[in-house]
């Protein structure tokens, strides 16, 4: 059914469609207006799912952590602090193997108070064992949301997946979108670790080291295993409902001599970016990174190197930049831009690519 | 896929029951049937004379085979054993120290939505609910989440090597209070009573008839249920091992700890503590023979005599319908 509008609303609608079992619930700007929304359906009755009010992101996740643990679907949403709030319950929550989907309204942290969007929050939860991907449209966000559930409940992955939307760039701002009727796109939930009262057993008791090992290696082959199942999620979504998406998105890049790089709405900023620098007789390209959990490295070989970073790892260096150096081995230009919602045009990416100069750091707006 | 579930428990439980006769003084006969089926089998990880273990013995005797417990770090995270195997004979799912009655809350839910009525216990330390646990506790009761919270207090955070918690009473020593400790302990019940659980019971370990009736009624009553048990503490209270139950006797006969329920806000005094209302052994007797308080002064003393003689006065008046 096509319909418009935000963000938020397109990732509360996908939950609604994809009918989980339990909701926990906690506000937090910019991502309020999914549990606003999705406290709406279940009044309403279009939504059959258990709402629990929770009294912080902590125990939203817990919350989840108990539901899915007895094996139905669950859903929440989160932003900024709400997120490093529940960091402890994102590593119990993958170490758990719990398909848990949350939605992240990617927001500054403080201090001072901003609420503009930044990947610092879900950057940071990196190395919980939780999938993200990251969206650049509020179509994408209901697709992607919707993919979230069977990625994440699927037996030879069992990690939980985080869709990460820019706050307020794209949980605000309203466009048109096709709702579908997924049917058995998502099968129904079937974890094999579900608590079985006729088969007792101990969850997370007292582990040995050698064994915890062994989890964990089990958690990174989840991993692995989930860019399959991700490739293999997609193509059938394209061929159900008719729109495409991969791993990464490129955008003119065959014959590219320079490509931007960068996650979230920059990343549709940068198409018309590398338009206006192909008229400019510069060969440009965009590669939009979608999942960075999973980290799936595109072929850079032979071409120069933008990488735009809404984050930073202090003492490092833009993240995305530093990781995609770290497995292909390029030289990127590494632009930090957009931090707590600085605003960043296309105008602002193509001087990006004039200014790159290979290996070196530039901060936006900065002036040193 | 690997995944941090342990073995099964090993045996087949038997199925017929201890039929025991109570009479309390003055009262009417309580009929209980405790069952002989185990949930929490022999060769734990427990300390010699351990209470936690104790009263969980009792609590699942009560709560039954179609039970699911849910443990933050404590003491009991040790008690059940080691991957690959559980002395536990029921689900037990272990959880962060902070997370319990949340974790509870989503499992409930969960439940109840596919038409299970799986008992939901959380049985956690007095760490994990007094202080790391105490929001995550506030809100599974403020939101009517259908479980049964059971702390079993040892009055320190006993599984670390016995450091001062909320609970830790005046007086007494642990390893971050050398000196004693110089805070009262904090008012768990009234924090627990300002949220109106549909039911709400204290017990304690020396007490398994009263504790295994408290279980069983609280289970079924649908909502929020609470329980504080007192769990005295061989190593961490420095008293032989084997004197536990005798311990936690002296406790409830000083009056210092008070054996009631709290039924839709109806406040009963239960079993060995309705004789301690009306008469009591001093405090002394019973804190002379822990080691914890060792450096207890005369004043401290005098000030637990007082709270114990305050506590019993405020008890007996909403017992009384004065309050």
């Amino acid at each position: 059914m096509l319909t418009f509008g935000t963000g938020n609303k397109a990732v509360a609608m996908a939950v609604r469609d994809a009918k989980p079992v339990v909701v926990a619930a906690y506000p937090i700007t910019p991502q309020t207006e999914i549990v606003e929304e999705l406290a709406n359906f279940v009044t309403a009755g279009s939504m059959a799912a258990r709402y629990i009010p929770v009294e912080s992101e902590h125990s939203s996740m817990a919350a989840c952590i108990g539901a899915a643990a007895t094996g139905v679907r669950t859903f929440t949403a989160t932003s900024s602090h709400g997120l490093v709030y529940m960091c402890e319950m994102l590593h119990m929550s993958a170490g758990a193997r719990l398909p848990i989907v949350m939605a992240n309204a990617n927001r500054a942290l403080g201090p001072g108070w901003n609420i503009g969007a930044e990947h610092s929050d879900s950057i940071s939860m990196r190395d919980t064992g939780w999938l993200q991907v990251y969206v650049s449209t509020v179509q994408e966000a209901y697709d992607a949301t919707l993919m979230a559930f069977r990625i994440a409940e699927h037996t030879d992955v069992l990690l939980p997946v985080m869709i990460n939307l820019d706050g307020f760039l794209l949980t605000h701002i309203t466009q048109t979108f096709e709702t579908v009727e997924p049917g058995d796109f998502l099968p129904p939930t079937a974890t094999p670790h579900a608590i079985d009262i006729k088969n007792p057993g101990g969850y997370g008791t007292l582990t040995p080291g050698n064994t915890h090992f062994t989890f964990r290696r089990d958690m990174e082959r989840g991993m692995r295993a989930s860019i399959a199942v991700i490739e293999e999620t997609e193509a059938d979504f394209a061929r159900r409902f008719g729109r495409e998406y991969h791993l990464y998105e490129e955008y003119r890049c065959e014959d590219a001599d320079v490509v931007i790089i960068a996650m979230g709405t920059l990343g549709k900023e940068m198409e018309v970016a590398v338009d206006i620098l192909r008229d400019e007789g510069i060969a440009a390209g965009a590669i939009r990174m979608r999942w960075f959990r999973p980290f799936i490295v595109p072929d850079l070989d032979g071409k120069e190197v933008v990488v735009i970073d809404r984050d930073y790892s202090f003492g490092y260096g833009g993240v995305l930049a530093g990781e995609l150096q770290a497995k292909s081995g390029c030289k990127p230009f590494s632009v930090i831009a957009g931090l707590g919602g600085q605003e960043v045009t296309y105008d602002d990416i193509v001087e990006f690519v004039r200014i790159r100069k290979p290996g070196t750091e530039h901060w936006f707006g900065v002036v040193d | 896929m690997g995944c941090p579930l342990s073995g099964l428990a090993g045996n087949e439980p038997t199925q017929y029951f201890i039929i025991i006769h109570v009479k309390y003084p003055n009262e009417r006969l309580y009929t209980m049937a405790i069952p002989d089926e185990e949930f929490l089998l022999k060769t734990t990880s427990a300390c010699a004379g351990c209470p936690s273990s104790l009263i969980l013995r009792y609590v699942t005797k009560a709560a039954g085979a179609d039970t699911v417990l849910v443990i933050p770090a404590c003491c009991t995270s040790v008690i059940q054993g080691v991957y690959p195997t559980t002395a536990m004979n029921l689900p037990v799912y272990n959880v962060a120290f902070a997370s319990a009655a949340a974790v509870a809350s989503g499992m409930s839910e969960a439940f109840r939505a596919e038409g299970k009525k799986t008992n939901v216990i959380c049985y956690a330390g007095d760490g994990g609910t007094i202080d790391i646990g105490i929001q995550a506790l506030s809100g599974a009761l403020e939101r009517g989440t259908d479980f049964l919270y059971i702390c079993y207090d040892n009055e320190a955070y006993s599984n670390t090597g016995m450091q001062r918690s909320g609970a830790t009473p005046l007086g007494a020593m642990t390893t971050t209070t050398p000196g004693g400790k110089k805070d009262h302990k904090k008012d768990l019940d009234a924090i627990v009573a300002a949220h109106h659980p549909v039911y709400q019971a204290t017990a304690c370990a020396a007490y398994p008839q009263d504790l295994y009736n408290k279980v069983e009624k609280a289970l079924s009553i649908p909502g929020p249920k609470f329980m504080h048990v007192l769990a005295p503490c061989p190593p961490g209270w420095r008293f032989p091992s084997e004197k536990t139950v005798e311990m936690g006797k002296l406790a409830v006969k000083s009056g210092l700890w008070v054996l009631y329920e709290r039924e839709n806000g109806k406040l009963t005094i239960t079993g060995a503590s309705k004789a301690a209302m009306k008469k009591r052994i001093p405090i002394e007797d019973y804190l002379s023979v822990q080691g914890r308080f060792r450096k207890i002064t005369a004043e401290e003393t005098v000030k637990m005599q007082q709270m114990v003689e305050d506590t019993i006065v405020r008890l007996q008046r909403e017992v009384d319908g004065i309050c």
